[in-house]
């Protein structure tokens, strides 16, 4: 019997027994010159099935080679049923309480973390030689140059979409120009710095914590650390300036496509004039909106690294703890720019009355 | 001698790009033996071993285990000639999402029809034959590196293999440690008879468990040597593998 055919022969043998229990059984081993793990498994269930009827079971005449396999497998021990069950799971209240303790861990490694940065930005603006420009080159890239295609397609056709809903209703008031002022309002303001911090979330973030954490794990983080290198310094602040650098610029990149999206929709399914569509936008805009957005859009690209670096520098294990930090950077990213955002529109409310 | 040769390796070329690895690699593993493969560092000692498994394609020549090519083309072929095979890796590669009882059960369940119960009492004896008893609930990244290897053994032989490969088996291991794998390794190479190809350029494991070996040089490009360990350390005229016995620089 081998690893081919265990399975139907242990059925056979069930079957065998179920319908004529042994009484006693005696297995003779005398022409057997080879046996392994699977083989006496086979003597295991016989004798499982022998002892349950209240039967003797003996092995006799095992040959040199099949006791001392016999012995190496620990037959004479195998009695209890083998059991690899997971761990039973803990109570409610005890599920509750580790799950707020390991909160209340993860938000203190988060502020400290800031601090990290914090000292880390500070050394560099002192030591701004410091600086690892090539890495911060190439994460402008990674981040900014490489993400333009899809941030100026989604907000394209965001504009796109908000001036086709708006032209609807408002049609019917024949006042089809406001959806200039609607798009260009609301996509400098809100949607374009939150639609292109959630883009670079789900690229750039989730790609620092992959980054960092598989660093992690092979010990390179560690190797930076004993040759005296700051982890944080080489690995955070080079994303940390990309990112500051390139969120905005995009953000600057998907106001431009959200407003042309609307003037296509202006000009060919509204009747409006190219000039009339950017005069209106010009008149509806103020600096301060422009502005405003790309401030966000700052904040933003600190909140994303942040959390991406974070994550990164958490992984412990293997390459499934990679996988968490990685889905947890953009989660929790995308939740951060989200209430930030509301913090933000609730504070202009009441600032500029 | 009439043994059988298990796995017979002929003319093998191997390299990258335009770098021509090793070529003209001749030779045969016996049936129940355990079979060195040494040299020094990239002389293509794991590059040989990936192309003997199958995960690597020779630029020429071919491997033949149990009397089967060993194709990376032919699926099915592939498939029934891994079935024969078990490899531990370096690193032991286990899977660290699953507990060790879960990977070792991993093979026989995708492989046998055997209900949970027996695959329970199997991983039982396969976690007993390599002294992990009581270990089979901890995640991989509770174990040392020890007792990674000797999982991922256990995990390699799940299904009794004909032959086990070894990547450097003792790669990190403190001597100790390393010399219980030895010994594990020519325990069941005695109970199991199951035959060993083992990679490595550790001497005392070679004078330890190898039946036979053979040594790719670098600058050779190829073997320069192969026969008992004893027989070409005191014996052998060739200067490199005088040199690595000698561990001379």
């Amino acid at each position: 019997m081998d690893s081919s055919n265990a399975g139907s022969f242990m059925e056979d043998l069930s079957r065998y027994f179920s319908e004529k229990p042994p009484g006693n059984l005696i297995v003779d081993l005398e022409n057997v010159t080879y046996l392994d793990d699977f083989g006496t498994l086979v003597l295991i269930e016989l004798r499982k099935i022998t002892v349950k009827a209240n039967g003797d079971f003996q092995l006799l005449h095992p040959g040199e080679k099949i006791r001392e396999m016999l012995m190496f497998l620990r037959f004479d021990s195998l009695f209890k049923k083998a059991s690899f069950e997971k761990k039973r799971r803990q109570g409610l209240f005890v599920r509750l309480g580790e799950k707020t303790y390991d909160i209340i861990l993860d938000l203190k490694s988060a502020v400290s973390f800031i601090g990290a940065i914090t000292l880390s930005l500070g050394y560099h603006l002192a030591h701004p030689k410091a600086l690892r420009t090539d890495d911060t080159l190439e994460y402008m890239q990674k981040t900014g140059v490489d993400g333009l295609p899809i941030v100026a397609l989604i907000s394209f056709l965001m504009g796109l979409i908000m001036a086709f809903m708006s032209s609807v209703q408002l049609e019917q008031f024949g006042a089809n120009i406001y959806v200039a002022s609607l798009v260009s309002l609301s996509m400098t303001r809100e949607l374009g710095p939150i639609m292109t911090a959630i883009i670079v979330a789900g690229r750039s973030g989730s790609a620092f914590a992959a980054e960092i954490g598989t660093m992690k794990i092979s010990e390179e983080v560690d190797a930076l650390f004993t040759m005296g290198f700051d982890p944080v310094g080489f690995l955070v602040i080079p994303k940390l300036i990309a990112a500051l650098v390139m969120v905005p610029i995009l953000t600057l990149f998907s106001d431009i496509f959200a407003i042309a999206g609307g003037l296509l929709v202006g000009v060919f399914m509204l009747d409006l004039t190219v000039g009339a569509y950017v005069s209106q936008t010009i008149s509806t805009l103020t600096a301060f909106d422009v502005f405003w957005g790309v401030l966000k859009s700052g904040i933003f690209a600190l909140l994303i690294t942040w959390v991406g670096c974070l994550r990164g520098f958490q992984v412990s294990g293997g390459a499934a703890s990679v996988g968490q930090a990685t889905t947890s950077a953009v989660v929790s990213s995308i939740f951060l720019i989200i209430l930030f955002d509301s913090i933000f529109s609730v504070v202009l409310r009441y600032t500029t009355g | 001698m009439g043994r059988k040769a298990i796995i017979k390796v002929k003319d093998l070329e191997a390299g990258y790009d335009d770098a021509v690895i090793f070529r003209h690699v001749t030779f045969n593993v016996y049936e129940g033996e355990i079979f060195v493969i040494l040299g020094g560092s990239g002389c293509g000692k794991s590059t040989l071993l990936k192309s003997m498994i199958g995960l690597l394609r020779p630029r020429a020549g071919r491997v033949l285990i149990d009397g089967e090519a060993v194709s990376t083309e032919d699926e099915d072929g592939l498939k029934k000639i891994l079935a024969k095979i078990g490899v531990l890796y370096q690193s032991a590669a286990l899977f660290g999402s699953m507990t060790v009882a879960q990977n070792v059960a991993l093979p026989i369940e995708e492989y046998t029809s055997l209900k949970k119960e027996a695959v329970d009492m199997l991983v039982k004896m396969k976690l007993g034959l390599v002294n992990l008893d009581g270990y089979g609930n901890h995640l991989p990244s509770e174990l040392s590196g020890g007792m990674k290897k000797r999982a991922g053994l256990a995990r390699a032989m799940a299904l009794n293999p004909k032959i086990l490969f070894f990547d450097e088996p003792s790669a990190g291991l403190d001597p100790i440690t390393s010399a219980e794998l030895d010994n594990l390794l020519l325990h069941l190479n005695r109970t199991l008879g199951t035959t060993m190809v083992i990679v490595t350029h550790e001497l005392d494991s070679i004078f330890t468990v190898a039946s036979r070996i053979i040594m790719l040089d670098k600058k050779a490009k190829g073997m320069i040597a192969e026969g008992d360990p004893r027989y070409l350390r005191d014996n052998s005229q060739n200067a490199f593998v005088k040199q690595f016995f000698n561990r001379r620089a």
